[in-house]
């Protein structure tokens, strides 16, 4: 039922890397079923992250904004709130950068920190809005966050073509100014779109496990996340926590867009749909159970796959899908983590019985 | 015949820590078999092993004399062992019947034959003497009946063997008679049940044999007949424990708490106060008297800021703090140790030591310019944990890992320790063993010689007349008489608190 803090602490580690490799077996089993050779489409998977330092910049790249999102999620989830709206709050982000980078003169370095300061505030008072709602008037947070993201995209899209249209329905590019990129970094990586955005996002995920773990701050906030009641009780406001959770939330998406803008594109294009980030965000953060470094983990391995997976179907025709699916199976053995405590438990059990 | 249950030289370790150590239990058929021990002396997790939610490193088990390896609550089941929780494990918006029947559903065809179950249930419940109805929802029925369907639960799936972990400690007196009742019943058609209470009058009222353990180990067993309340509460604690409470006559000064016709909503909708009003003096404990449901909840949060005061004033120490937040209360100099400790005194996925500093946590020590210093946190744990006898492994074990009555002692450390002037106490000794008891009654008479103010809420009367400077009654919101300790007795305040005669003085 319950276990000490040394296994708990153990299991963490333990049950997602036992998820992944169950992950692979099922995908590999998948892939012989198809008629493909799992080791040959691992192989080239494989090859799509590290075979060159192209693809291994490339990979990070698209890591970055998996951090951020799956970092937004934990950071609401670990506070009691589901945030769904993390797709949302990643658009309002773009939007903002893309807007200070293009239509701000500013010195060079400070142009991009106040382009992404300005898309922190704004994707933070959107997702704090959802918050206040909710903290206010009672409205759950999913339901809010979900439609707060249709708004997101289409108020997005109606901005750039009034007010930011550049070439091509895109927004105007951002001036040099507010670039995240490094000649040396891309030079380094023969070119890829590597950029600061990833030392960003990696100091994020400091800021976040030392703000929820070593701050007052973030003690109330756990505890408002893990009893409500108690920490009413104990005197702490709920509703203000409610509201200050989402905030955080939101701002940490809202940095992902901005790096996105300002590191990878130079500018924020018009989008019939979703990107999709906000929701794998929610994949990540449950691989990397919550955790601020897991979350890193997560984002690494979902990312990783995903772009890796692109080269398996180019080189080898292996659907990208069946690397999808390990992806899925990963996220299904994690979520069952139940399953897999269980089957150690049963193992354990095993054990002392036989020392008898 | 062998006996019914045996489990034979059970230790039971939680890494490293033995919460069992070799205990032995022999109960026999058709007897009312009762488990004792100190909190946090591996009572539960001894019933845990017998109803299979935990292994047992060592021992062996023995159920009508054959030896059994009881892997899962399923296999108890199977072999008629049948628990009931001190937390319910019920479902709120489905009926009895359906909570019943739930796993084991008979069938009509493809549909569940809810007649039928019905049926069944009332005949258990009459056979039993349990009064349920089978219609009623879950959430629209008192804790006793909730408890009785736990007990219908596992009736209906054939149990003889009945565990009951601490029944009485939700129960109001009246409830604990009847269920007395209908443990009576049971053992005459006969079931056997084991019984763990802390309530040694309980012990003394209905069992037929008494198995005592201290701190995880086997002290042995006594036939009631044989023994006493004081001989029971000796080898529990291994020392001599007292029952009344040591005090002098209090010394009251001037009033620190003073609540003036005080008009509250209860939850539904109708005013649960109704122009209350009392006051409490520096240096001595008001208690209250009542009946479950008559405002005392309500009157607790509305002094705590906890739920919106209508109309009325309440004053500490002569400043007003009604409708204020309940942060600024608590700085204010109010301490709470809350009724319901899972829900409002603690949060279990907490340390023990991050929970001693609920309220306090942002202040120095605990916290510097935002930033936690958790050696200080842990090292004001420590301290408390050692003060207040708090039985944990260690200060970084879950509050949720720890047994019933340390958890509360946990909150009391907490609250106590605040020294605030006003300090609420409601149900404080609820689930707590008489050694713990004697200390909790003894904390808050040195809160009350140190000069503060002690509003004391309990549904024993035992408690109220053991503890209490005056005793105040309260009846559907009101106060309806104050009178003495010494000047009273249970039949006097029984009377009042149903509504009945007054006492003199009464605002
Ligand atoms: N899952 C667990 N992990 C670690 N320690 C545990 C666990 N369960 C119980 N303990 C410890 O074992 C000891 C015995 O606990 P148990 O719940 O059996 O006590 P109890 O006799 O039922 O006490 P109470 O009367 O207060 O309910 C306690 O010190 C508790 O902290
Ligand atoms: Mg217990």
């Amino acid at each position: 039922m319950i276990s000490s803090m040394q296994t708990s602490r153990w299991n963490a580690i333990l049950i997602p890397v036992l998820a992944v490799i169950l992950g692979l077996i099922v995908g590999g089993l998948l892939m012989l079923l198809m008629g493909y050779n799992p080791i040959v489409g691992y192989s080239s998977v494989f090859q799509g992250i590290f075979g060159n330092m192209y693809f291994m910049g490339e990979t990070l790249r698209a890591v970055t904004p998996l951090i951020f999102a799956g970092l937004a999620v934990a950071f609401a989830f670990r506070t009691g709130l589901f945030n769904i709206g993390v797709e949302g709050q990643f658009i309002i982000g773009q939007l903002a950068a893309a807007w200070v980078g293009a239509f701000w003169t500013l010195p060079t370095g400070l142009h991009a920190a106040v382009a992404i300061l300005v898309a922190m505030i704004a994707s933070g008072l959107y997702g704090g809005f959802a918050g206040w709602l909710k903290a206010r008037l009672g409205v759950h947070e999913v339901i809010t966050t979900i439609m707060l993201n249709y708004v997101a995209l289409f108020a997005a899209n109606w901005t750039i073509r009034t007010y930011l249209i550049g070439a091509s329905e895109r927004s105007k590019d951002i001036l040099p100014s507010a670039s995240l990129q490094a000649q040396w970094l891309s030079d380094l990586f023969e070119g890829a779109r590597i950029n600061w955005g990833l030392l960003l996002a990696l100091i994020f995920a400091l800021v976040c496990y030392w703000l929820l773990m070593k701050t007052t701050t973030g003690y109330e906030l756990r505890a408002v996340g893990f009893n409500p009641h108690a920490a009413e009780y104990a005197g702490m406001n709920v509703s203000k926590n409610i509201f200050l959770s989402m905030l955080i939330s939101g701002a940490l998406a809202g940095i992902g867009g901005a790096t996105d803008v300002l590191g990878v594109n130079g500018n924020m294009a018009i989008s019939a749909g979703f990107t999709g980030i906000g929701f794998d965000g929610i994949a990540v953060a449950l691989i990397g159970n919550n955790n601020p470094f897991g979350v890193i983990f997560g984002a690494l391995l979902f990312g990783g796959l995903s772009f890796g997976a692109d080269n398996m179907q180019r080189v080898e025709g292996i659907p990208t899908e069946s690397i999808q699916i390990v992806i899925s199976m990963v996220i299904y053995f994690v979520a069952a983590a139940s399953v897999v405590n269980w089957l150690l438990g049963k193992f354990r059990r095993r054990q002392g019985v036989s020392q008898k | 015949m062998p006996a019914v249950v045996e489990m034979l030289g059970i230790t039971k370790r939680f890494n490293g820590f033995t919460a069992n150590d070799n205990i032995n239990l022999i109960v026999q058929k058709g007897e009312i078999h009762a488990l004792l021990g100190e909190n946090g002396a591996g009572k539960s997790t001894l019933m845990n092993t017998l109803f299979g939610l935990y292994q047992p490193d060592e021992g062996e088990i023995r159920i009508r004399g054959e030896r059994v390896n009881i892997t899962d609550p399923n296999m108890a089941n199977r072999l008629g062992i049948g628990m009931v929780h001190q937390h319910f494990m019920l479902v709120e918006p489905f009926t009895v019947t359906e909570n019943i029947i739930l796993g084991m559903e008979p069938k009509l065809g493809a549909k569940i034959d809810i007649r039928k179950a019905e049926r069944q249930v009332q005949e258990l419940s009459d056979r039993y003497g349990l009064r349920v109805d089978p219609k009623a929802k879950i959430r629209d029925i008192s804790v006793g009946m909730q408890q009785r369907v736990e007990i219908l639960k596992t009736l209906y799936r054939g149990a003889e063997i009945l565990i009951f972990d601490e029944p009485t400690a939700v129960l109001t007196p009246q409830e604990i008679g009847e269920l007395m009742q209908i443990m009576k019943n049971l053992v005459s058609e006969g079931k056997t049940i084991i019984f763990i209470t802390h309530k040694l009058k309980e012990i003394m009222a209905v069992c037929d044999t008494c198995t005592i353990i201290r701190k995880g180990q086997y002290i042995g067993s006594v036939a009631i007949q044989d023994t006493n309340v004081d001989d029971l509460a000796s080898k529990m604690v291994g020392r001599h424990v007292t029952f009344e409470v040591d005090k002098t006559p209090a010394q009251p000064k001037g009033p620190v708490l003073q609540v003036q016709n005080l008009v509250v909503e209860g939850n539904r909708g109708a005013d649960a106060l109704r122009g209350l009003s009392l006051e409490v003096r520096a240096g001595e404990i008001l208690g209250i008297a009542g009946i479950e449901g008559n405002g005392q909840s309500e009157l607790i949060e509305a002094i705590t800021g906890l739920r919106k005061i209508k109309s009325g004033s309440v004053l500490l120490n002569n400043k007003p703090i009604e409708n204020k937040k309940t942060r600024q209360i608590v700085e204010a100099g109010v301490g709470h140790i809350p009724e319901d400790r899972h829900k409002h005194g603690l949060v279990l996925d907490y340390t023990i030591g991050e929970n001693m500093v609920l309220q306090t946590y942002y202040q120095s020590p605990f916290a510097k310019r935002g930033v936690l210093r958790y050696n200080a946190i842990y090292e004001y744990a420590r301290k408390l944990i050692k003060q207040f006898d708090v039985r944990t492994p260690s200060e970084f074990t879950p509050a949720r890992a720890l047994s019933g009555g340390n958890q509360q002692k946990g909150i009391i450390a907490r609250e106590v320790d605040r020294n605030p002037d006003l300090l609420i106490a409601a149900q404080p000794t609820r689930g707590l063993d008489v050694g713990a008891i004697e200390f909790i009654h003894k904390k808050l008479v040195e809160q009350r010689d140190a000069g503060k103010a002690v509003l004391l809420i309990s549904l024993e009367l035992d408690e109220i007349l053991n503890v209490s400077d005056r005793i105040a009654v309260i009846y559907e919101g009101q106060i309806v008489g104050i009178v003495q300790p010494e000047e009273t007795d249970h039949d006097q305040l029984g009377l009042m608190m149903a509504g009945g005669g007054k006492g003199k003085g009464g605002k």
